[in-house]
């Protein structure tokens, strides 16, 4: 027992170290950040009281290596490492490493990561600890015979999994013989490479399975205690989405079973610090161990909302600091209370397959009332000009939304959700908007499957194209307003005068293969006549607040601005490329069409240039083909949408100065045309 | 931005807008003249909106669509791309040619004010719709007129040339004129206001000397043809056979002759470089800047409609104008007891500092007296003048001949005429007689004049002349002793009576270029706007120095 922790350092990154710093500082004990290259400018590395850069880029560069982490705390002087989730917080070895050298783990024993780390063996323990296990097969034999046997006596449907996995990494459901078959090798091909260990296990596949974790708490004199249970049925792609806390499936008497599993599974290995048993819930109300996360987890803070008051990282370093526990079963159980739900928001593409996305964000704000908001809370790990990379997990935020019922933090988490505006690259954002708002989630019919049930595996409706051209004329009258508030030369004159009205100002703005055109015509009253297709309206810009930083990659801020009646106030991010308006719920993002397009390359040879900034998907010619006027030449992803760069004449082709994955930045050559 | 103007009343204490008082209006909007003057002032805009279709549509739908199935941009689209977004544009001339025989409406020009690059420019565009832009002599009218705005206030000049130059079966009304327009270039260009020529098209012969004469020519390529003779010529004058991308062609001028400075592989790649070569003139407007504070006036702007009076014969108030112009409505009038058919005051009009001279009935000794020591006042302390002029003449009478309303006529016109600080002049109503010169007419080089649709303007009244020419008539036959012939006289007196109303008309006077257009009454607080800030693109510096005066 160390007895105290003067300086912590956090091998994490993004939120979850941003969070670690807070209570490490309101806890009197000085943080240190580690952070690789692609993180430097994100928050979490200044928020720290001093930072150390780990390396590149690439994780096993810089947050998976061990040696880079122990060299960051020997050379601040750090006595304690919080290890966050992922990265090395489940890595048995690490915990050792960081205790050879003298340092606090803020975390469990390593023995307890690593006995519960194979989830083979967690299952047996388990089993031992008589907790329910989904029946299944478990053996050493992993022959396919062996499976098909086991799955014969458990009764299909069956799922495969790889014993040393997690994430859904390996997973193959088979109802029926033949598919066990089918699926057998290419699991273990997949278990394989993504966790260098084939060995597979078999269970019973539960349908419409609810995910129900319990947290628990130990300290290191046997103190031992669980802050309920959190709900995490959402999920995509095998990964959570939304948690929430209580679960909507469990009464009292539920409750007092599968909290008691979870104690009986704990005590049994003797652990200490947060960790979670995470359950299958059958709609039988059967429940069966899952595995046990020995760490704080994604969701923690839904548990933080329903036990108020209790800081789990701050019991976590009590904990490590070998306190006993401040706080007995009965008075936690005294004070659960309310609902908390929490949302990932990730930037990843729903419509495509939750494909995730990288970039920089043009925006990223939430309205500081709301901000204020008691029963709001918001972990984020970037802000406005923040680049998102292709290294790390794609969670870039959690909103989390207390009430008094799980109805009342529902409805503030959406509310919260529509207001929130992030701007630059995809994110779930609007998917979760509807998520809260579906009816089937409003009743607490939750299920794995519920986002490919209700919610067509992600691919919600857009908005319609009346909203999209209304948001256009107002994208247009945030161009307008910006540049007329930089007008140098009589800056009151009405905006686009002509002394002899010869014709509107036209605006062009695009999105994907919509082009909107709004027409303004100046009135003397400062108002103007807008026009866009079928849409008529008189608008007038009442006020402007910019708030981007000198330097930063977009301008930002509100506008207030009337259109006939409706008085609006619009947040917006603008950059050379791209106007993003906020209408909540909606965010629209649209490029902005040059009034004078280049179709000319460098050194006068005729040329293709990106329209905006994106990545190289496809690029269709070769040097030294012929292309006609009009053929597509480059497939690039922009604006969350694949846009095809024609040859603007026919010809052959000179130079090709992309190929696919390249960023791409608005303007950039593309391809060069010969004669 | 509406929400400026409660940011800006949270000012400093010394608050420019308290110098001067806010005038008040005594405008009765029932009155029946009120709704009168508003219903044919409304149509008077009606007539001018269709001639300014016209002008608009310029070589008619076929010649357009023709020009744009080429590929090619408009004109008018030239010229909105060459501005940057939100600029204004001041359009000079814009009926130069209106109902003018022979000639189309524009003149086949395009031009005027506005800004590229942040730097306030003179604008001029061929209108190749009409005759492929050929030349008329109202064009060199325009251009000439064109070129004089850019010389006096020192703007910068961009031309978009797509002309196929003398309109030749009217060579003879072109050519000699016309060849100022090449010396205009040169001039000024060493006055240090640079120009730009864009070559759209054609710019052939004497056209050619056009970007010739330039400081700085883009071409675009295949389109821009640039030669003394084309190819029939050369082949008539000296057998060798050529074609016209060789003899003129942008990549040759580019490559080879260096006529060209840069080379555009479009028009929108054209209009770039236009802006780019502005961009970095590293421009300074060096004349005195506006407050940073402006006042809207309090009285609507749009009353102008209904003060106005359509009948010029009836006159209205002043200072019911003014209040509608000038910043915050306030005016510091001065000698407002001395001649007050003459209003003279200071006022700001867009942060400007202005004084303002606004003709409330006919000129007396005594209001003329005052207008020439009020100009002389403004160029004491470099103010650029206003002229609002509404003016049916000086009085008549031997009363007034004995108190020499001459000599005070003579005091004001010798003031105007020597006065160096710019004037702005707006034609408000009538424009008769010699007040149209002591009122900085045309004739007194004004740096701009517009005019009101309602505008009447010659050297006197269609009645009134024909009244005269009754007592004239009747006069020489009893002289002669023989009867009057009534039915001869009366078709007379129609006839001239007609023809002076016609002439007079604002939109005859407009097609000739007697001003530099017809205005939305309207927008008069925003073309003045824009003619002062265009006038301190140099130093406003007046004089001290004046003709001998008789007293």
């Amino acid at each position: 027992m160390t007895g105290s922790i003067e300086k912590l350092l956090i091998a994490n990154r993004g939120e979850i170290a941003s969070r670690v710093v807070r209570t490490a500082r309101r806890m009197g004990i000085a943080t240190v950040a580690v952070f690789s290259d692609a993180d430097e400018a994100l928050p979490f590395v200044r928020e720290a009281d001093e930072a150390f850069r780990l390396g590149p880029g690439p994780a096993d560069a810089s947050y998976l290596s061990v040696a880079r982490v122990l060299e960051a705390a020997r050379v601040s002087g750090a006595d304690a490492i919080h290890p966050g989730f992922g990265f090395l917080a489940e890595n048995d070895a690490f915990a050792r490493r960081v205790s050879e050298a003298g340092l606090t783990f803020v975390g469990p024993s390593p023995e307890a990561i690593a006995k519960m780390g194979k989830k083979r063996e967690a299952k047996a323990i388990a089993e031992a600890a008589g907790v329910p296990v989904v029946p299944g097969y478990a053996g050493e034999d992993q022959r396919l015979e062996a499976f098909r046997e086991a799955a014969e006596r458990i009764g299909y449907p069956v799922l495969l999994k790889a014993s040393a996995g997690g994430g859904g990494k390996g997973m193959r459901v088979a109802r029926s013989v033949a598919e066990l078959e089918a699926a057998f090798a290419s699991a273990r091909r997949e278990a394989e490479h993504a966790f260098g260990d084939p060995t597979l296990l078999l269970e019973r596949l539960v349908e419409r399975p609810r995910h129900v974790e319990v947290q628990i708490l130990g300290d290191r004199h046997g103190g031992l205690v669980h802050l309920g249970e959190r709900e995490c049925s959402i999920q995509r792609r095998h990964q959570k989405v939304l948690e929430e806390a209580p679960s909507p499936a469990l009464d009292d008497a539920l409750r007092a079973r599968i909290t008691d599993a979870a104690l009986r599974l704990a005590r049994s290995i003797g652990y200490t610090s947060a960790g979670t048993a995470e359950f299958v819930l059958a709609p039988s109300g059967d429940f069966f161990f899952l595995e046990v996360n020995t760490r704080l987890q994604v969701e923690h803070p839904v548990t933080e909302g329903v036990y108020w008051g209790i800081d789990l990282v701050e019991e976590q370093l009590r904990i490590a600091r070998g306190e006993a526990l401040r706080f007995t079963q009965a008075e936690l159980d005294e004070r659960r209370a309310g609902s908390a739900i929490e949302v990932r928001l990730c930037a990843e593409d729903p419509s495509a397959g939750f494909l995730p996305a990288s970039g920089a964000l043009d925006d990223f704000h939430l309205p500081p009332e709301l901000r204020r908001e008691p029963w709001l809370r918001v972990e984020a790990g970037v802000e406005a000009d923040s680049s998102v990379s292709v290294h790390y997990d794609s969670m870039i935020a959690k909103l989390i939304a207390r009430g008094a019922d799980r109805e009342e933090a529902r409805a503030r988490l959406r509310h919260a959700l529509g207001q929130l505006f992030a701007a630059g690259i995809a994110t779930n954002r609007r998917f979760l908007h509807a998520l809260l708002a579906h009816p089937a989630f409003a009743r607490g019919e939750l299920h794995t499957g519920f986002i490919d049930e209700h919610l067509a595996g992600g691919k919600i409706e857009p908005p319609t194209s009346d909203a999209r051209a209304r948001a256009a004329i107002v994208a247009a009258l945030v161009l307008v307003a910006l540049r007329d508030a930089e007008r140098a030369i009589l800056p009151r004159l009405p905006s686009h005068f002509r002394s002899h009205r010869m014709g509107p100002e036209r605006i062009e703005l695009a999105s994907g293969d919509v082009r909107d055109e709004i027409a303004f015509t100046p009135e003397r009253d400062g108002r103007f006549l807008v026009r866009s297709g079928a849409i008529e309206a008189r608008a007038e810009l009442v006020r402007l607040e910019r708030d981007d930083a000198p330097r930063a990659r977009s301008i930002r801020g509100a506008l207030t601005l009337s259109l006939d009646e409706r008085r609006l106030r619009v947040r917006f991010a603008v950059t050379a490329s791209s106007v993003h308006v906020h209408l909540a719920p909606e965010t629209f993002s649209f490029a902005r069409v040059s009034r004078l397009p280049l179709r000319a390359g460098a050194g006068g040879a005729d040329a293709a240039v990106a329209p905006m900034p994106g990545k190289i998907l496809e690029v269709r010619v070769e040097a030294g083909a012929l292309v006609e006027r009009g053929s597509v030449m480059v497939i690039m992803e922009a604006m969350k949408m694949e846009h095809g760069i024609e040859a603007p004449r026919a010809a052959r082709v000179a130079a090709i100065h992309v190929s696919p994955g390249d960023q791409v930045e608005g303007g950039q050559l593309l391809v060069v045309l010969g004669d | 931005m509406r929400e400026h103007e409660r940011a800006d009343a949270t000012g400093s204490p010394i608050d420019p807008r308290e110098r001067y008082p806010a005038l008040e209006s005594r405008v009765d909007r029932r009155s029946e003249r009120f709704r009168a003057n508003d219903e044919a002032n409304r149509r008077s805009l009606e007539r001018l909106a269709e001639a300014l279709e016209k002008a608009r549509v310029a070589g008619g739908e076929r010649a357009r669509a023709k020009h744009v199935d080429a590929g090619k941009l408009l004109p008018r689209e030239r010229v909105d791309r060459l501005l940057d977004p939100g600029s204004y544009f001041l359009e000079i001339a814009p009926l130069a040619g209106h109902e003018v025989s022979g000639h189309a409406s524009g003149a086949s020009v395009i031009g005027g004010v506005g800004i590229v690059s942040g730097v306030e420019c003179l604008i001029t565009a061929s209108e190749a719709t009409v005759k492929g832009g050929a030349m008329s002599e109202l064009s060199v009218v325009k251009t000439t007129r064109l070129s004089d705005i850019a010389a006096e206030n020192g703007l910068p000049s961009v031309s978009l040339i797509e002309s196929a130059g003398a309109d030749l079966p009217n060579q003879s009304k072109i050519f000699v004129p016309g060849g100022r327009v090449f010396r205009d270039i040169t001039r000024h260009s060493t006055s240090r206001a640079p120009s730009v020529c864009l070559v759209f098209g054609s710019s052939t012969a004497g056209g050619a000397y056009v970007p010739g004469m330039s400081d700085y020519v883009v071409m675009v390529k295949k389109q821009a043809q640039v030669y003394l003779g084309g190819p029939p010529l050369v082949k008539m004058a000296t057998g060798e056979e050529t074609t016209h991308e060789e003899l003129g062609g942008a990549e040759m001028h580019a490559r080879v002759s260096g006529v060209s400075d840069y080379l555009a592989e479009d028009e929108h790649h054209a209009i770039r470089l236009g802006r780019e070569i502005v961009a970095h003139f590293a421009w300074e407007k060096r004349g005195r800047a506006p407050l940073p504070v402006v006042e809207e006036p309090i009285h609507p702007i749009e009353d102008l409609l209904g003060i106005a009076s359509s009948d010029v014969r009836i006159p209205f108030s002043a200072k019911e104008v003014i209040a509608r112009v000038v910043d915050g409505s306030r005016f510091s009038e001065f000698k407002p007891l001395y001649g007050p058919e003459l209003v003279c005051g200071f006022a700001h009009v867009h942060g400007y500092p202005v004084a303002i001279l606004a003709n409330d009935g006919i000129l007396f000794t005594a209001s003329a007296n005052k207008g020439a020591q009020f100009i002389e006042l403004a160029n004491q302390r470099s103010i650029p003048l206003i002229f609002l002029q509404n003016i049916v003449g000086f009085m008549v009478g031997r009363r007034y001949e004995e108190e020499g309303i001459i000599k005070a006529g003579a005091k004001m016109i010798n003031a105007v005429s020597n006065s160096t600080v710019p004037a702005i002049t707006i034609m408000t109503g009538a424009s008769y007689g010699a007040g149209n010169y002591a009122m900085s007419g045309r004739a007194y080089a004004p740096r701009f004049l517009f005019s009101w649709p309602n505008h009447r303007i010659a050297v006197m009244g269609g009645k009134q002349l024909a009244g005269v020419l009754d007592i004239i008539q009747r006069e020489a036959a009893e002289k002669r002793g023989l009867p009057v012939d009534e039915e001869k006289l009366g078709v007379m007196k129609q006839m001239i009576e007609a023809q002076v109303e016609l002439e007079s008309d604002p939109f005859f006077a407009t097609a000739r270029v007697w001003d530099d257009g017809i205005i939305d009454p309207r927008d008069t607080r925003s073309v003045l706007g824009i003619c002062l800030s265009v006038v301190h693109t140099r130093p406003v510096e007046g004089t001290m120095r004046w003709g001998v005066f008789r007293h």
